[in-house]
Parts: C-alpha cells; structure tokens; sequence
C-alpha cells in the first residue's frame, strides 16, 4: 500500500510539474529527463536484466532520430511518423547488431557494440545524400509551448518503464536473469539464450529509437555528432544506467535525474555562483561519479538503497550529538 | 602498380606504432581478462607529456620516451593499484565493473587533459617532421620510418623480457591460468598491477613516436582505444604475436581504404574489417592456426 501511494504520488507530480513551474528552462531539464529515462531504462533492460553491456546504445538512439528527420526532409511527411518507424528501424539495426554482436561474450560484446556505434556514426557522417552528413538535419518544430512535448516524453517514459516491468514479471524476465547469472546453466535448462538475448535487444532497441525520434522531434536539429556520439548517448546511457542502479526498474529513473542534475549543475557553473571556468568540467565530474559509484555503490543509488539509508542514519545520530 | 606499393608501405608503416598500442592491450587482456577502455587516453597523457617536453624544453620526442613510459608505468601501476584491484572484492550484478571503471578512468584523463591544454589542436615541430627519402619511386616518410625501427626495438625488448625474466615468465604464467601460477606461488595481485604499467608503458611509446607526425587533442584517446581493440580481435584475443599481425593489417587495410575508397572511410574500414573478422574468424589468427592444426 504504501509503496502504491508513493507510485500515486510520484505520477501527480510529473502531471502538474509542468502546470506549476512555468519556467522554460526547467520544463526543458525535465524532458531532457524524460528522454534520458527511456534510453536508460531500455539499456537497463539489456544490460542490467540480461547481462549484455551494450556501449552502442547510440546506433538505435540516432537510427531513431534519423529516420523521423529523414521522413520530414526527404520524404516531406511529418517527422511524429518517426516516432513509430524509427523504433521499427532501429529494431531492425538491432536485429543486425544481434546478429554480429552476439557472438561475443561479456566485455567483447560490449566492445562489438563500441565499434558498432562507431561505424554507423561514421556512415551517417559520409552517406551525404542520405542523411547530408555533418550538416545535419533541421526542421521545424510542431509546437512553441513546451508543454506538449512534456507530456509527449512523459507518457512515452511511462510506457516504456510500464512495459519494461511488465516484462520482467513475465517469463521472459526470468529468462533474461538467468541468462545474466549463468548463460550455461540457462542453456542447459532449455532456454534459447541466443534468441531471448536478441529478444531483449530488440525490446531495447525500439524504445531508445523511439527516443531518437522524439529527440529530433523536439530539438529540431540532429547531426551525426551529437545523437551517434560516443559520449553523450552510449556512454550517459551507461551512466543512467549504473549510477541509478542497473537491474532495477526505477534505478534508470533516479539515474536520469542525477546525471541531468549533475550535467546541468555544472554546465550552468553552480548556477552561476562558481566561477564560469567550472562548466569546462561536467565530463570530468562524469568520469568522477563512475568512478566514485562504481567504487562504493556497485549497484546504484537504488539497488544500494539499503547501504545508504544505514550509512545516513548511522551518521545522523552523531552529528546532532 | 607505384600507388600500389606506397599505399602498402604507409599501412606497414603505421601499422608498426599500431603494434605497440595492439600488444599493451593484448597484455593486459591476457592477465587480468579485461578490457582497457581507457587505453588510447592512456597514450594521450603520454603524447601530452612528450608535448611539454618537446615545446617548453626543447627535448627531442624520441628522447622523450625515456620520460613517458617511465611516468606511463607509474600512471598505470597506480591506476591498477588503487582503482582497479579494489573491484575484485566488490560484488555487484554486472561483471563488467571493471571494464565501466575504465571508461570513468578514461574520462577523467581527458577532461585533465582539456583542463590543463584546452581543447585546441597541437602539433610538436621538429627539424625532420616533413622529410622523406624515395628509394625508386616509393617516398619514405623519415618520422615514420624511425618510429618503425623503435616499434620493432620495444617489441624485441618487450619479448625478451617475457621470455627471460622471472617477472615475464610470471606474467606469461599467470594470464595462461592465473589459479596454477597462484599455486605455484605468483603473487597474482603483483603481477595484475605490473602488467597493467607494461601495457601503459608500451602505449605510451605509441605515443611518443606518434607525435611527429601526428596533432594532437584531448578527444584523441578514443579512437585509438578502438582501434587497440580491432587489433587485439583480428589477432585473437590475450595473443601479443596476433597482435603484431593485427597491426599490420589494421595499418594496411586503412591506407588501402584511404587510398580506392575515399578519406573519410579510412577509419571505418577497420571496423568493417573487424565486423568481418567477427563474423567469420572468431578467435583471430590464433583461431586460424588452431584450424590448421585440427
């Protein structure tokens, strides 16, 4: 019941967070969540449920943006179109990325999808008549209100965890574990670990093309170095991702919300009350939080809730003493 | 048939510096089982430790070397050390925290890098860096060839030492079965942190020898770690000699592609390569020669 009433509470607030801060800027940091939600919670699916590090979270995000700017300035139709077959198209990068990548195991995978990531960012980058290359892709945007896009990003995000919990409630989420604890063992019980690997990047894949689209959809403008970037898409999905708590349905969540908070905290320098050469440094506070959590919340913020709630209350008492 | 062989000769060319960055990550995928994401940033700092020498006290870049692997060693034994031994003892979900504490590692490098030199291009010159000599029509980039024969000279040195020493043959021992060589009383935990050193070391020189004829920025570690790690899969992985045949053809192939595909593929054809290598050669030239003898 209480966790219920905390579910009630927490969706009330995305409802009317909007209605009540009026401020573009946050509504825009909210998005930005809400993007960042979906693209770690569909990484959580593959990596923390399934046990498959993907560095190459990038290749379905931009095949995702890319395909709704395409359908706009090709095609002439409206990139929303994207929304759906974006998805479907990084569904089917996906399918081929499974086809290569699962060949390898473990920390080869994640490097199988690296060097995927990478080569697709340099096709968008050459095939100029496709995709016009560095140039980039800009349209126009639907709306001048933030509004709707939030509510857009928001049911999208809800989707998108909804379906991811269902999911992991339903056999297939036990598959996905128990190819993470001990491939071998879930070979030799019957499962095709091959296929529900692939079934779990495909789930995977569609959400965070849908995400590529929406952010083309939203932003308006995409070019190869921002939505195939190593950087800003493979690597911060990761970081949603561990920072939050991998393996956890509502880690990702808490994830987005830290690395956006931290991202902007920084690049705002302390909201303007740290000197300006500190906004140089989000990256290296990115590196820095890894290294912190991956050295004392091996889990996330979520999966080592417990840990820190006893360390926080173990401290309390003294302090005020 | 001129184009031909002086394609040819820049791949074998470059491919000699690609070595060295192949065989340090080879190293440290062999005795620890990880992979290093935060290799190509390890041979940035060097490249920017030889740049400080070289344009505020005038050391020549090869002379530098004597500085960067030393400090590279260091950086790398400090990192195993601190940062990544401690892992081992943690249990978390996903197995790979060590390879994601690389990545973070990777980072933070960088942005110091960015902090201290800004993001912008540097270049080191130097009295030979333009200069070539032709024997028949072939033109020899001089920089290039004299990072060759220092690729070939650490590579010897670096074979000798896992041949000879006791700390190689402990090394050599502990990535074929780290349990036997515990048993046969290898401090493993000395041995991980020494081979990680190596591994910057011998990245570092890539470095080093890099610097002439390369520029340099913060961004440039990434896809060298890449392409350490195309390298290490086309010659299987843990293999240092597969390494060497990987980067020769890594070298080769990428000024072919520069050559009858165009610049701005050059970089992808190693991936392709290696997507190839994958598909149908899992396990690299070490994979070749186990088909041969079966």
């Amino acid at each position: 019941m209480k966790k219920n009433l905390t579910l009630i509470i927490l969706g009330i607030v995305c409802l009317v967070f909007p209605l009540v801060v009026r401020s573009d800027y946050y509504q825009h940091l909210a998005i930005i969540v809400l993007i960042w939600v979906i693209v770690g919670s569909a990484w959580n699916l593959l990596a923390g449920y399934t046990g498959q590090v993907s560095f190459g979270h990038a290749i379905f995000f931009g095949v995702g943006a890319y395909t709704a700017g395409i359908f706009a300035t090709k095609l002439g139709i409206s990139a929303w179109w994207g929304m759906m077959f974006g998805g479907i198209a990084a569904m089917l990068i996906g399918l081929f990325v499974g086809w290569v990548c699962f060949r390898l195991r473990g920390p080869y995978f994640a490097l199988g999808t690296l060097a995927g990531g990478e080569i697709i960012r340099l096709i968008a980058t050459n095939w100029e008549s496709l995709t016009d290359g560095m140039v980039g892709i800009l349209i126009i945007q639907s709306f001048r209100s933030k509004l709707p896009y939030y509510y857009i990003a928001l049911l999208l995000a809800f989707a998108c965890v909804f379906a991811i919990h269902l999911i992991m409630k339903s056999k297939w989420g036990y598959y996905f574990v128990s190819i993470r604890e001990n491939q071998e063992a879930a070979e030799s019980l019957g499962i095709n670990t091959l296929l529900y690997k692939n079934v779990s990047l495909m789930v995977s894949s569609f959400f965070t093309g849908m995400a590529g689209a929406f952010y083309m959809n939203y932003m308006a403008f995409i070019d190869p170095e921002v939505v195939f970037s190593l950087h800003y898409i493979s690597i911060m999905a990761i970081l949603v991702g561990i920072v939050g708590g991998v393996g956890t349905i509502m880690g990702p969540a808490v994830g987005a919300f830290i690395m956006v908070g931290v991202q902007e905290t920084f690049r705002s320098s302390f909201f303007g009350l740290a000197p300006a050469w500190i906004s140089q440094g989000h990256a290296m506070a990115f590196g820095l939080l890894v290294v912190f959590v991956i050295m004392f919340l091996a889990n996330g913020v979520v999966g080592d809730w417990s840990k820190i709630k006893r360390y926080v209350f173990r401290i309390k008492p003294s302090s005020v003493s | 048939m001129d184009v031909l062989i002086q394609t040819l000769v820049a791949g074998v060319l470059i491919g000699g510096i690609y070595c060295l960055i192949g065989i340090g990550m080879s190293l440290i995928m062999g005795v620890m089982g990880i992979i290093n994401l935060a290799h190509g940033q390890l041979m940035m700092v060097a490249m920017y430790i030889t740049f400080v020498l070289s344009s505020y006290m005038h050391v020549d870049p090869y002379f530098s070397l004597i500085v960067a692997m030393p400090a590279l060693f260091l950086l790398g034994c400090f990192l195993q050390k601190y940062l990544l031994n401690p892992l081992m003892k943690i249990d978390s979900i996903l197995p790979e925290n060590q390879v994601l504490m690389t990545v973070g590692i990777g980072m933070v490098l960088a942005e110091i890098c960015r902090f201290i030199f800004t993001s912008d291009y540097k270049t080191v010159q130097t009295s030979y860096g333009g200069e070539a000599f032709f024997i028949g029509n072939i033109s020899f980039n001089l920089p290039m060839c004299i990072a060759f024969i220092f690729a070939i000279v650490i590579t010897l040195a670096l074979f000798w030492f896992l041949a000879k020493t006791d700390t190689g043959r402990s090394i050599r021992a502990t990535a074929q079965d780290k349990e036997a060589a515990t048993l046969m009383g290898v401090n493993s935990t000395r041995i991980t942190i020494i081979t990680f050193g190596l591994g910057s070391a011998l990245v570092a020189s890539a470095g080093s020898l890099l610097i002439p004829i390369f520029y340099l920025f913060p961004d440039i570690g990434g896809p060298f770690t890449l392409k350490a790690f195309v390298i290490c899969i086309l010659g299987g992985l843990g293999s240092t000699v597969g390494a060497i045949f990987g980067g020769l053809t890594l070298g080769i192939a990428e000024s072919l592609g520069a050559t009858y595909v165009g610049m701005g593929y050059k970089e992808m054809v190693g991936f392709v390569i290696f997507v190839i290598a994958l598909v149908f050669l899992p396990g690299g030239l070490v994979g070749i020669k186990r088909l041969i003898k079966s």
